[in-house]
């Protein structure tokens, strides 16, 4: 469903906008990384510690000639970006922009020491696993017309409920079941007031997120501080794929993961599938648009919203149960830190759909799992600005700067019947 | 009334259908919308529903398309009492429904907002949506309405959704439909094709309910005629024998004037000029371009439409609402490109705007208070950066009394009149000052008859006070009846002015795209409008032969 379709002189002007964004790249990157002091060498480890078929020699490239070469890189796409365009490569072209950038923010952090490209995708990995689920159950929240900010609180509640229920059962199955519940419920009191009660749904969204913080950091304090016994889950264990695990590089990233990694991959092609080529997603999507034609037709635009949002209340709470299941292991007050906000931010980024949600919070997940790279690495770039990346590509699509956002026409708007 | 009916499942025989509302009353708050509402629609009959805007046409076929629930009264469909709790009840009776403002999901294709609520599926739930494009293409070869199944609904022409939204309810395999001012959004040849449609759709034994607000439609499609007044039928006519004078006067009561009274045009000076102008949307595309248009003093120039053709975009740009991207706008010898509003509305420029809920008016402010929009710090309404009340009080009291407005007094909120007396009033603020240019659009859209005659003796009254008059309608007759000079606007491009008078088969054509140079070669064309039309300057207007 793509729609580039510019006036010429738009197109030139949007291709001059990226030229500039290509210069400001090539400035830090000369600036900053080819004039570093930091070492000579930069090496990159290929090979993960666990068993694999063969081993990859490290990668090891002299800083600033690299630098220098993917400099040259850019600099040869922004003169042509200034000057014939790319026609409608054009945002791809800006996407190797910000891949070459990247690889030389890399190359200059790992100077004078090393850095395992292996820990490095498969942590990003498994930081998108939560913000994926967030996002998914935002974009079937916003699809039927509920919008959906309190992600945050549902991966707060399903956290928390997730590593109580882990811990009395001594079986993940079970927590993460529980998890599912609380985010659920969260879910439905949102579906309650935004669709029955008609409340303003952006207040709601901010009042479960409260709410959420307040009870679980209230138990936290109150119950699980001095019982450690509850707030011990069983985990999922990681799961290795036979002989595709073994694979040099790809097998530890793709093939070596907890099984909420695996199941969020399902979920993204489930739910794709689902919203596009089958009557459950036609329907759905048809009462987020003005949901009059919906109801004209005879399907039932309340009961339609209400699925949606408990749907999303499931992937939601499997979200949360991320982190108490899978990647710490005990609840902490807080600990989803913010990232309920970039699910939504990856919901936007990614146009609503699934498979574009995955891979924003793929991105996310990256900036994420770099920012803990870095600080092994002693790069003095303080990771809370790397934590912003997120919110600044946000932006940028938000506000149009790479085609436009369409957003479902009846998003936010309650449906009343006479 | 059919016996036969019993045997079968909900007294369904094939193609026909008997169609009975007894009593109907449907109150909202404050209004009773319908009341005891009695209707009976026979098979293969065309029941024209007339009435002015707010009769409760719309309520009553939304009650039998339950959409909206009956306070009282009884729906019974072939000898069956039904009991419709909402649009999936009247679908399953047989019953389809065409509304005013199309009910399609813009970002789905035709097929799927076809199929919508009715799919096809195969394994795991998947559309088979090769099937509805099929069966899609088949319906609409079938009926005469041809469509690509396969194209998004935002992409077509509002008379191409028009179809779509027939072929939903024909592909549920409606016996009866409702068709809600269905001529809106039509150009009149459009129109006659979807009159023959429905024809075509009657003839087979099935029924069709017209609601419109135009009596000679009426008089061409209906078989029979229901006139609406207030919520209440007032008589039925049948449309071989009654004249439009006779509707019309049922339609409001009282007798009508019908035409405009107006005497020849007497222009003098030249007002505005636009040379070349050129309006884009949001991705830099142009929705007007090239548009070269002169009104002298004295004149009315009517632009004609079908809407969405570049006349909001136009009507925007000469009132400085919206960037100019190429030409020129001059007013009275005044550059618009660089003034600002305000500026363009205090030296001479008032406007009458498309939407006056949206752009006329603020609906929570008073009578007095929306008089003064456009002068709000000009003495003697506001001094030294206080509004005087009572100099406000004082202007409102008088316009109210000039203008007609019916309202209990200068501080009811302007949100509580009704649309005539609110149009009424956003008339009496453009008019009472003096001005060089009017630029009027839409000005008697979903206005009760009686107003419209009133804005009409003004609009005529302003332009013999020596204002030019842009009037821009989609309502055809309007134009015609007042315009000295009309225009047509088509994909954004503007022809003519040509003299009046000028067959309403021409302006016509001319709005679904056809060159002026073959439609002004026919026959039809008036001998005063054989100069080059974009240069009509020399040529002497408002003085028909």
């Amino acid at each position: 469903m793509s729609q580039n379709t510019l006036a010429p002189a738009a197109q030139r002007r949007r291709e001059r906008r990226f030229g500039l964004f290509s210069l400001l790249v090539l400035a830090v990157m000369l600036g900053v990384f080819a004039s570093s002091t930091r070492g000579a060498q930069a090496t990159f480890i290929l090979n993960d510690a666990r068993g694999q078929l063969f081993e990859l020699p490290d990668l090891i490239l002299p800083v600033v000639p690299t630098v220098i070469v993917l400099s040259a890189l850019v600099a040869g796409i922004a003169a042509r970006q200034f000057t014939r365009g790319f026609g409608s490569r054009a945002v791809v072209i800006v996407g190797v922009v910000a891949l070459l950038f990247v690889i030389a923010f890399l190359t200059w952090a790992a100077a004078g020491g090393q850095l395992s490209v292996v820990g490095l995708l498969r942590g990003s990995l498994a930081r998108a696993t939560p913000i994926a689920f967030g996002a998914m159950a935002g974009v079937l929240c916003e699809r039927a017309g509920v919008i959906n900010i309190a992600i945050e609180g549902q991966f707060l509640a399903g956290a928390f409920t997730a590593a109580v229920v882990s811990s009395i059962a001594g079986n993940p199955w079970v927590g993460l079941f529980g998890g599912i519940s609380a985010g659920v419920l969260v879910a439905f009191m949102l579906a309650g007031l935004s669709i029955k009660f008609q409340a303003d749904q952006i207040v709601v969204g901010v009042v479960l997120i409260v709410f959420a913080t307040g009870v679980t950091s209230f138990l936290n304090t109150q119950v699980l501080s001095g019982n450690p016994q509850l707030n011990s889950p069983t985990r999922f264990a990681s799961i290795a794929v036979p002989v595709l695990s073994e694979i040099p590089l790809i097998g530890p990233v793709l093939f070596r993961q907890s099984l909420l990694v695996f199941g969020m991959i399902a979920a993204v092609i489930v739910l794709q599938y689902g919203l596009f080529q089958t009557r459950w997603g036609l329907r759905l999507r048809s009462v987020g648009e003005p949901p009059k034609a919906a109801d004209t037709v005879g399907i039932h635009v309340l009961a339609t919203r209400y699925k949606a949002v408990l749907l999303g209340g499931v992937l939601a709470g499997i979200g949360g149960s991320w982190w108490t299941l899978d990647a710490v292991g005990q609840f902490s007050r807080e600990m989803t830190g913010g990232r309920g906000f970039i699910a939504l931010a990856a919901m936007l980024v990614g146009r609503y759909s699934p498979v574009g949600a995955f891979g924003a919070a793929l991105i996310f997940g990256f900036s994420d799992q770099l920012a803990t790279s870095l600080q092994l690495l002693r790069v003095p770039v303080p990771s809370d600005l790397l934590l912003t990346a997120p919110y600044l590509v946000t932006i940028v699509v938000v506000a149009g700067l790479i085609g436009r956002l369409r957003v479902p026409a009846a998003d936010g708007k309650p449906y009343v019947k006479q | 009334m059919s016996q036969a009916g019993s045997t079968e499942p909900a007294g369904r025989q094939e193609g026909r259908v008997e169609l009975e509302l007894r009593g109907i009353t449907k109150r909202f708050p404050g209004v009773i919308a319908n009341e005891a509402v009695d209707l009976v629609v026979t098979s293969g009959e065309v029941h024209g529903l007339l009435g002015e805007n707010g009769a409760g046409k719309s309520t009553l076929m939304n009650v039998l398309y339950g959409l909206y629930r009956a306070d009282e009264g009884e729906i019974i469909v072939d000898g069956t009492p039904l009991q419709l709790d909402d649009p999936g009840d009247a679908i399953d009776a047989g019953i389809g429904m065409v509304h005013q403002h199309f009910m399609l999901v813009p970002v789905f294709t035709v097929a799927e907002n076809i199929v919508l609520g009715v799919e096809h599926t195969r394994g795991l739930g998947r559309l088979d949506r090769a099937r509805a494009s099929k069966e899609v293409a088949e319906l609409a070869e079938r009926s005469g309405l041809p469509v690509d199944p396969d194209a998004l609904v935002e992409d077509l022409p509002v008379g191409i959704q028009q179809r779509v939204e027939i072929l939903k309810a024909l592909y549920r395999d409606a016996r009866l439909l409702i068709l809600d001012e269905p001529t809106a959004v039509l150009t009149p040849q459009e129109a006659d094709d979807l009159f023959d449609a429905i024809r075509a759709f009657t003839a087979e034994g099935r029924s069709v309910v017209f609601i419109s607000h135009k009596l000679r439609e009426h008089r061409v499609i209906a078989d029979r005629i229901s006139v609406l007044r207030r919520g209440r039928i007032v008589g039925t006519a049948d449309p071989r024998e009654a004249s439009e004078q006779d509707l019309a006067n049922l339609m409001v009561g009282r007798p009508v004037e019908l035409t405009v009274s107006k005497t020849p045009a007497q222009p003098t000076d030249s007002v505005l000029q636009v040379q070349g102008l050129r309006v884009d949307d949001a991705v830099g595309s142009p929705v007007v371009q090239d548009v070269d248009l002169e009104i002298r003093r004295g004149e009315i120039v009517a632009v004609a439409g079908v809407e969405g053709n570049g006349q909001t975009p136009l009507v925007a740009a000469l009132t400085g609402l919206r960037e100019i991207a190429d030409g020129t706008v001059t007013v009275a010898g005044r550059e618009v490109m660089g003034a600002t509003r305000k500026q363009i509305l205090r030296e001479g420029t008032g406007h009458v705007p498309e939407d006056r809920s949206k752009d006329g008016l603020v609906a929570d402010f008073s009578v007095a208070e929306n008089l003064i929009l456009n002068l709000w710090d000009a003495e003697p309404y506001a001094r030294r950066g206080t509004l005087q009340f009572a100099a406000i009080n004082e202007h409102a009291r008088e316009l109210v009394g000039a203008y007609d407005i019916r309202t209990p007094s200068v501080s009811t909120p302007a949100g509580s009149l009704s649309g005539g007396n609110q149009q009424k009033l956003v008339v009496a603020r453009e008019f009472d000052r003096p001005i060089d240019l009017l630029v009027a659009s839409q000005p008697t859209r979903g206005v009760d008859v009686g107003s419209i005659e009133y804005i009409h003796s003004q609009l005529v009254a302003k332009r013999d006070a020596g204002t030019a008059v842009l009037l821009v309608s989609s309502e055809l007759d309007e134009v015609l009846a007042l315009a000295d000079r009309v225009a047509v606007m088509y994909h954004g491009r503007l022809v003519g002015p040509f003299d009046m008078p000028i067959s309403k088969e021409a302006v016509g054509r001319m709005m679904a795209g056809a060159d002026p140079a073959d439609v002004l070669g026919s026959p039809t064309a008036t001998p005063a409008s054989t100069d080059d039309p974009a240069t009509t300057n020399g040529s002497s207007p408002g003085a028909p032969a």
